[in-house]
């Protein structure tokens, strides 16, 4: 079978990257960390691998604002590695501070795309940075790839800075990927349920082509069965909600 | 010079200001209606509008959301817009995080002449207030004036960095008057037999005068804080001496146990058991309570930024993978005008320790699922701060480990500034009205970015050998971190070479500063370039200061000369014993007098007292899942909001073999007998690991002392009853203390009075669990099943939070029977173990009324008692009495009928009854001594009088 290679991103700050990788490396791919630094030195490539994740974290410090200053490097110093790994075909994933880190260097919504509508993620609107767990409902109709086959996950956030803003074009245009809901899956449920405030209870979003990805709940915190919070109260199973995201990546990636 | 303010657009709300209008509130002042925050940057530069535009637009302004001005000086006219202004800015010198962050992404930029950054926060309030509540608001809320101030027309952004001119400070000693010997005495803090001893050592062995530095590492390395003199003083007690207390108490447990899955104790940064063939883990708790009691945020940031650093500095290094916390206040409604002078308001205090540990703990990406928080009225002027750190770390690796002389001595991670001077003479002294001007220094801001970047490269560095040995600079700094690993060889330090973060320390500071995110390592000279271009590969700081020598002295150069040459046996083994009287009278309390209660409203009172009360609004903001090894969580059931008992996670992601952590602490008890607040703490810090599911055969404890001032006879006592009951619990339990810490001189001192914290023992506790599919919850799973209880009840309401709610605090203090509870622990796990437990909580604060009410409400399911059938012992005739006594080592045990049998087969010999049962309707329902009904409370009444306290 074909090797899927994925590389996970460290920055100052990332502290999602190890469960990040093992994650991948359970769904069947190669997974490695990379620095940053090491990518603007050219000592490794983003074009050597097939998926190029930017995981979790407080990538400095969350100054300024969260994924600010990461988001800044990247446009800056890797822009152009980037555009040419999402051309090649490439997949890019971000999970709470790698979407919020996509959002600020404008990879999301649409990389390089200056009519794309406004997209970003700014404080919940409680106030407070929250570790809970919610339930998502995903949109079928999105092109997203990480996210075929799947109707419903289980998911723990845990941010202050979640809540997705955008304009009354963007809630007509962005390819909004999966939503917060309550219990019997409304879309339109308030907080706690949508534990930020985000617009439409958008809870990720991809681009056009699918293939670039990021939400703010954390799969790799839900890959096996006993990270539910229940589990103690439900019949055993193999796998947890999350590790789906991981997989279908690792078998886009693979059939390419 | 430029300004630039970015704030919120005006139609979007603004969730911190939202929060603060609450605070504000809390105050007790109504007025305010709005708040908005604007972030203010300036800028040292000379910039070009189109510059200035892209730093503004780009950088610091997100133009979704914000709006953004900038200018030279003037500021945006939001006055005439009805605002009132309050602008914070922070003091020179402290650390300022956000201005590092912003000078990397303007250079990001392209933007490079920019020379430095400050940021302010400018409040806007909108409102009908005085004056003087204005005055409040800012001295109460905004601004700490340790670290803050209010930014007025002649705030100065950028001040010129002082500039220090060396000059040698030798200190009189030898040829001092009596006179002159004392003042220098109380100037450095020793007592009058430490500064006979050094005063000694100079007259006979150096025959000249000691320098200031000297005398600065003396008093830091003697400091209470560093060596524990009064636990490892001698004490004449109940006609015995007791030579080293710690020592013939708690570690000769440990060494008469004996276990050999302990692989380092008492003698590095953390205590360190065996995981599995392959890893080890180490455990560390430590206090920050002073430092948080005048800068809440800042003292308990840095208290958890440094006890983060004890697993990374034992053996050759630790990864952090696991944070608990436990927290002692006031409570949280003392009314604000009985507050004492210089005190801050318990609120604030519970706020600001709980922002400072939460945001430390989640940007360093390590789970904090375990704490507890306690409130007494006499932790208003001295807080306490636990901070507990569980590490990995190989096994081969995880002892201490020894360098060779010739080996370099390298500083990483964060400059060395000003801040946190005196801090480890500061926390040994007690606290007083003017602590918090005179403290200033002592307190810092952690950034835990700069310890994450540091941990990131030292892991691995250590996994490609780079270097021999490892330590934290903690309280002490350098002095003391380099002072310790040099003590067996020698240690030669060039202070000249020490990064620092602004110019104007004097050698002395530079020496003891307490700057945080400081490591200290032993390089072998052949490694110097790789570990330096390691560290420089990630953009953290690393520094050769010097090097390890054999002539044990600790010598230190400044600008050519040598400031400190001091003999090593001497400084880490010249501190004279402390040798004291301690006595112990038992206390005699009015037993309270109340009948004609109604149980239902007793409970609700009970679940919604501060102590007893869901803490989820705390809980939440860790982020407890991060790492991604989490399997019992701290709030568990059907709608994630029940009480967990102890916390499991996978410490190693590929294996079902678990670490199990909890902890036990009850202070009302030691107001009666020390001896079983102590033997009480552990029974609680075991049985919790015990209802998940843990075993006793691989549990190992800590120990955290905070006391009072240890100058009196009395308190002594008290303080060796509890680690007599260390050492017999430990021993009985067969469960050995791995490390430990204490911290006196808790206590606070204002117009002539004195308030003193209880005796306040925490004990951690640690275990493995060899498969965690088999653990299990507190919550109520399904109707019909059984309910147990194990252990007996007796008339033990002494100290509990039952008596304390009718204003009493009895006599009846629970006690241990340790074999009894032993047999108890080791027969549960076995039923767990089978697979015969549905769910389990323990019965703590509140005894079996506030267990079982929790299990039932977290589960969702009714529950009926029958409160006859409670085993019990002596005289306890009483319905309420039985329902709320705290006896220890009892459980409320969930059986399925089919699995009765065996359960019950299990537990022969055991003190076990059926109680009652789980019931379909939602309610809890109790019937007494008698069998009559006692009570019949719907569960969402009982979960709001719990959740509601601290819903905030």
């Amino acid at each position: 079978m074909k090797k899927v290679n994925v590389l996970v991103l460290r920055g100052p700050g990332s502290n999602c990257d190890q469960e990040t990788a093992f994650a991948f490396q359970q769904a069947g791919a190669a997974a490695s960390l990379c620095h940053i630094n090491q990518l603007i030195r050219r000592d490794r490539r983003i074009t050597d691998y097939q998926i190029f994740v930017i995981p979790g974290g407080f990538t400095y410090g969350d100054d300024i604002a969260a994924g600010r200053i990461l988001g800044n490097e990247l446009k800056l110093k890797l822009g152009d590695d980037i555009r040419r790994f999402v051309e090649s075909g490439g997949l890019i994933l971000g999970i709470c501070n790698g979407f919020q880190v996509m959002t600020k260097s404008g990879i999301l919504p649409e990389m390089g795309s200056p009519q794309a509508p406004p997209l970003t993620l700014t404080h919940n609107d409680s106030g407070r940075f929250e570790c809970r767990w919610v339930n998502l409902l995903i949109n079928k109709k999105s092109p997203c790839v990480f996210t075929q086959g799947l109707d419903s996950i289980y998911l723990p956030v845990a941010h202050g800075e979640g809540k997705v803003v955008t304009d009354i074009r963007g809630l007509r245009e962005l390819n909004s990927v999966l939503y917060y809901t309550d219990e019997a899956g409304d879309r339109r449920a308030g907080y706690p349920h949508n534990p930020n405030g985000s617009m439409d209870n958008i809870a990720g979003v991809c681009d056009s082509t699918g293939r670039i990805f990021a939400l703010m709940p954390h799969p790799e915190r839900h890959i096996r069965f006993t990270q539910h919070p229940q589990w103690t109260r439900k019949k055993a199973r193999e796998f947890g909600d999350g590790l789906a995201i991981f997989q279908n990546a690792v078998k886009f990636a693979r059939s390419k | 010079m430029h300004r630039i303010e970015v704030r919120l657009k005006p139609h979007l709300p603004d969730p911190s200001g939202r929060g603060l209008v609450k605070d504000i509130q809390d105050l007790g002042i109504q007025g305010i209606v709005d708040v908005r925050v604007v972030e203010v940057y300036w800028l040292e530069s000379n910039l070009a509008q189109d510059k200035l535009e892209l730093i503004a637009g780009s950088l610091l302004a997100d133009k979704i959301t914000q709006d953004y001005w900038y200018g030279q000086t003037e500021v945006v006219k939001d006055n005439a817009n009805g605002y009132q202004i309050i602008e914070v800015a922070y003091n020179a010198g402290v650390t300022d995080p956000v201005k590092d962050s912003v000078m990397k992404a303007i250079r990001d930029l392209g933007i490079l002449n920019v020379r430095a950054v400050a940021t302010a926060k400018k409040y806007l309030l909108r409102g009908q207030v005085t004056p003087s509540e204005m005055d409040t608001i800012a001295s109460r809320l905004l601004v700490n004036p340790i670290v803050q101030h209010v930014v007025n027309q002649d705030s100065v952004q950028f001040p010129e960095s002082p500039q220090y001119t060396f000059s040698f400070i030798k200190v009189p000693l030898i040829q001092a008057s009596a006179a002159q010997l004392e003042k220098i005495r109380q100037d450095y803090g020793f007592s009058p037999k430490e500064f006979a001893v050094i005063t000694s050592y100079y007259q006979t062995k150096e025959g000249r005068d000691p320098s200031d530095v000297e005398l600065e590492t003396l008093a830091q390395t003697w400091s209470e804080h560093c060596v524990h003199k009064t636990f490892k003083g001698k004490y004449h007690y109940d006609g015995t001496t007791i030579d080293n207390l710690f020592k013939s108490t708690i570690v000769k447990a440990t060494k008469d146990l004996n276990k050999p899955w302990c692989l380092s104790v008492f003698e590095d940064n953390a205590g360190v058991i065996e995981f599995d063939n392959y890893w080890a883990l180490c455990f560390k708790v430590e206090t920050h309570n002073h430092p948080s009691a005048v800068e809440p945020y800042g003292g308990a940031s840095t208290g958890i930024g440094g006890v983060l650093r004890d697993p990374m500095g034992t053996g050759l290094g630790a990864k952090p993978i696991l944070n608990t916390d436990v927290f002692c206040f006031a409570p949280p409604d003392y009314p604000a005008e009985k507050l004492p002078k210089g005190v801050l308001h318990p609120r604030r205090i519970f706020k600001g320790v709980r922002a400072g540990v939460a945001d430390y703990a989640n940007r360093m990406g390590i789970p904090t699922p375990n704490g507890a928080i306690l409130f007494d009225e006499r932790y208003l002027g001295n807080p306490l701060v636990y901070c507990g750190t569980v590490g990995l770390i190989p096994k081969s690796i995880a002892r201490r480990q020894t360098h060779k002389s010739g080996d370099l001595i390298i500083v990483v991670g964060g400059r060395t500034g000003r801040d946190g001077i005196h801090g480890a003479t500061f926390s040994s002294v007690q606290l007083h009205e003017k602590s918090s001007e005179v403290s200033f220094s002592a307190v810092q801001i952690g950034n835990p970015i700069v310890e994450k970047k540091m941990l990131d490269v030292l892991l691995q560095a250590r996994d490609l050998g780079l270097y021999s040995r490892i330590t934290d600079c903690g309280a002490g700094g350098l002095s003391s971190a380099v002072g310790e690993m040099g003590a067996e060889t020698g240690a030669r330090v060039d202070l000249d070479k020490v990064p620092l973060k602004y110019s104007g320390l004097t050698y002395a500071e530079i020496w003891i500063s307490e700057a945080q995110e400081r490591m200290v390592l032993a390089v072998p000279p052949e490694n110097r370039d790789a570990i330096l271009k390691l560290f420089a590969n990630e953009d953290v700081e690393a520094a050769v200061i010097g090097e390890f020598t054999d002539n044990k002295r600790l010598q230190l150069d400044y600008q050519g000369l040598m400031v400190c040459d001091l003999d090593m046996e001497f400084l880490h083994k010249g501190v004279p014993q402390i040798e004291a009287e301690a006595v112990w009278h038992q206390p005699r309390f009015d037993e309270p007098e109340f009948a004609d209660i109604n149980m239902e409203d007793e409970l609700k009172k009970v679940l919604g007292s501060w102590n007893t009360c869901s803490k989820e609004w705390v809980i939440r903001q860790y982020d407890h899942e991060v790492q991604g090894g989490s399997v019992l969580k701290p709030l568990v059931g059907v709608n994630n909001d029940g009480p967990g008992d102890a916390v499991v996670i996978k410490p190693v992601l590929n294996s079902d073999m678990g670490a199990v952590v909890a902890n036990g602490i009850n202070t009302r008890y030691g107001d009666i007998d020390p001896y079983w607040m102590a033997a009480s703490a552990i029974d609680e810090a075991l049985r919790q690991i015990i209802a998940v599911g843990g075993n006793l055969k691989k549990i190992a404890i800590l120990d955290n002392f905070c006391w009072g001032l240890p100058n009196t006879p009395e308190m002594l006592g008290a303080l060796v009853r509890a680690a007599q009951a260390c050492h017999d619990m430990s021993l009985a339990f067969g469960v050995p203390f791995i490390s430990g810490k204490d911290s006196f001189n808790n206590e606070y001192e204002y117009e002539g009075k004195r308030i003193a914290i209880p005796h306040t023992l925490l004990i951690s506790s640690i275990g493995v669990i060899d498969n965690v599919n088999k653990v299990i919850s507190m919550d109520l799973k399904a109707m019909g099943d059984a309910l147990y209880i194990l252990g007996v009840t007796g008339n033990e309401l002494g100290g509990s939070e039952y008596f304390a709610r009718h204003q009493a605090t009895g006599n009846n203090v629970p006690r241990v029977d340790p074999q009894a509870a032993r047999q108890t622990m080791e027969a549960l796990s076995l039923a767990i173990e089978k697979g015969l437990v549905k769910a389990c909580h323990d019965c703590s604060e509140g005894g079996l009324g506030v267990a079982v009410a929790e299990m039932a409400f977290s589960g969702g399911l009714g529950a009926v008692i029958y409160l006859k059938n409670v085993p019990r012992t002596g005289p306890l005739y009483r319905n309420d009495y039985v329902f709320f006594s705290e006896s220890n080592s009892r459980f409320i045990v969930e059986v399925a009928p089919e699995n009765e049998v065996e359960f019950i087969r299990i537990m022969k010999g055991i003190d076990c009854a059926q109680i009652g049962h789980v019931s379909q309707e939602e309610v809890l329902q109790v019937h007494g001594l008698a069998g009559e009904l006692v009570m019949k409370a719907p569960l969402a009444e009982l979960k709001e009088a719990w959740q509601k306290p601290l819903r905030w």
